[in-house]
């Protein structure tokens, strides 16, 4: 196939016999899973967080437990140990209650195992960059008669992003290239279809860099916002370098 | 500002507990429940395979230390002329050398792979140049694949610590080199790239972690490491958690073994005030 040109540029069209069409719809998939699993991570990361610095000791044992197994284990078998006991579990709770199994859409099982993962990385970021902010910011705020809660809205949070952002950026970039993992549990993100439209049709350099150009593009892009975002959280601060 | 941020991910020495006050009375109760988790899933599931595969799960994870310190220590060769070409080379060197590391950084590593494996792969035997030549036995195997990507892939995320480490050292020293009348190569080898590799042990310690964690990928181009050893055991036993435990347990165990050998080294080398 293809031997005329070097090139089959026709397969990348976008309609039935071009493969483009579904090259997109699995880029659109990785983008949703990578959104879906980074929302999860940074709500399971601002819980773990907190507890870590102001839980009781058993509930900061139990976070370093999980902080630590999910960054010493391999993303592959955790996605694989998560896909499998998380759907699994699930059921088994469902039939308990008396629901009757359900069929877990791909989708939510891979935010599911993206989120895990990334909480246990956003947790350390979080922690890390709550406590860099001078202890003498929050005792000002609670000099001046704020509850906890108005301190954690009105001054933790906001002066601990300038330290955050690096590191959740960084994670960012992590969700997006993780999701490529799910093509191993058989979920059809990007590089899992980009692999059937190469095997199908046998341009594999073209459809691996189609999907790599689509994969580059996405870290650029996020770059650009990242700067964005990072010089407004930084606006106030000296400038470095 | 975020490419030098990559390390605040890594697992660092500073994970792992330290010795003193660890035995407190509500971890001695949580080591006792984990026990029993450990101990009831040691009697309730299934491990009479164990003894038939140990053999095989021993060779695999030779293969995969194996992939990893030869990526290792190749990438991180590799890395050095990356860091130096981007800090110091010419716009010809610059250039090529931040594309390099932008590219591979922003492409997941099973997508480097396959490329590497499945289109390389399939493009080798179409000339009979190759197919003659010496590499060919080699070329047929998957594992030279393997290597090849997860080299790449350390190059490119080290070639970027060691431009941060580079640049880092402070210009007085080596304006102290220049000023003892050393030349470009001494100075190089005696204070710059000593200085540079000490400034960046913590990060490569802790990438080497994540490199171990990627070797897991080249089970999907059928080299034979850990990973696909397990893999091949969920396939003929029908089970499906006790491999996968097992083998995340083999993991934390590699990383536990690499975490703490990292950190006797890093001791040794003297720091002032740490």
């Amino acid at each position: 196939m293809a031997a005329d040109t070097f090139i089959n540029w026709s397969l990348l069209s976008l309609s039935a016999p071009g493969w483009g069409g579904v090259l997109l719809q699995g880029f659109l998939h990785s983008i949703q899973i990578a959104i879906g699993g980074y929302a999860l991570g940074l709500l399971l990361g601002i819980g773990g967080a907190f507890g870590k610095l102001y839980g009781g000791p058993v509930l900061r044992d139990l976070l370093e437990c999980y902080t630590t197994i999910v960054r010493a284990v391999p993303e592959l078998v955790l996605i694989l140990l998560l896909y499998y006991a998380g759907t699994d579990l699930l059921n088994q709770l469902l039939g308990a209650v008396g629901f009757g199994s359900i069929d877990i859409s791909g989708l939510v099982a891979g935010i599911f195992v993206i989120g895990v993962v990334q909480g246990a990385y956003s947790t350390e970021v979080l922690r890390g960059a709550i406590k860099a902010v001078p202890a003498g910011q929050i005792e000002a705020a609670r000099a001046y008669g704020m509850s906890p809660v108005k301190v954690l809205r009105r001054i933790t949070l906001p002066a601990m992003l300038p330290y955050a952002i690096p590191g959740l950026a960084n994670l960012w970039l992590i969700a997006t290239k993780d999701t490529a993992l799910l093509a191993v549990v058989g979920f059809s993100e990007l590089t899992l279809v980009t692999r059937q439209a190469a095997g199908a049709t046998k341009a594999y350099f073209l459809f691996f860099c189609a999907a790599g150009a689509l994969y580059l593009a996405l870290t650029l892009v996020s770059n650009v916002f990242i700067g964005m975002i990072e010089r407004h959280a930084r606006r106030g601060f000296a400038e470095q370098r | 500002m975020t490419d030098e941020t990559t390390h605040a991910l890594a697992f660092t020495p500073e994970d792992l507990p330290k010795g003193k006050g660890f035995f407190q009375p509500h971890r001695i109760v949580l080591m006792l429940i984990f026990a029993s988790l450990v101990l009831t899933l040691a009697v309730f599931m299934r491990w009479d395979w164990l003894p038939r595969y140990l053999p095989k799960l021993g060779s695999g994870i030779l293969v995969s230390l194996a992939m990893l310190f030869s990526t290792a220590i190749i990438g991180f060769l590799l890395a050095v002329p990356l860091g130096l070409a981007q800090v110091t080379g010419p716009w010809f060197l610059k250039a090529p050398a931040r594309i390099f590391c932008t590219v591979i950084r922003g492409t997941p590593l099973l997508l480097q792979l396959w490329l590497l494996y499945y289109g390389l792969g399939s493009l080798f035997p179409q000339f009979p140049a190759i197919r003659h030549s010496f590499l060919w036995p080699y070329l047929r195997e998957a594992w030279p694949y393997g290597v090849a990507a997860l080299t790449i892939s350390f190059a490119a995320y080290e070639g970027e610590v060691m431009r941060g480490a580079f640049a880092g050292v402070p210009a007085g020293e080596l304006e102290a080199a220049r000023a003892y009348g050393m030349g470009r190569w001494t100075a190089f080898r005696r204070i710059w790239l000593p200085r540079a590799v000490h400034r960046a042990l913590p990060t490569l310690n802790g990438e080497t972690v994540l490199q171990l964690k990627s070797t897991p990928l080249v089970a999907t181009i059928t080299v034979i490491d850990v990973y696909a050893v397990i893999s091949k055991v969920r396939q003929e036993t029908y089970l499906t958690y006790e491999p996968l435990l097992l083998l995340a347990a083999i993991y934390m165990c590699l990383t536990g073994i690499l975490v703490v050998a990292f950190r006797y080294f890093e001791n040794r080398i003297p720091t002032r005030g740490a």
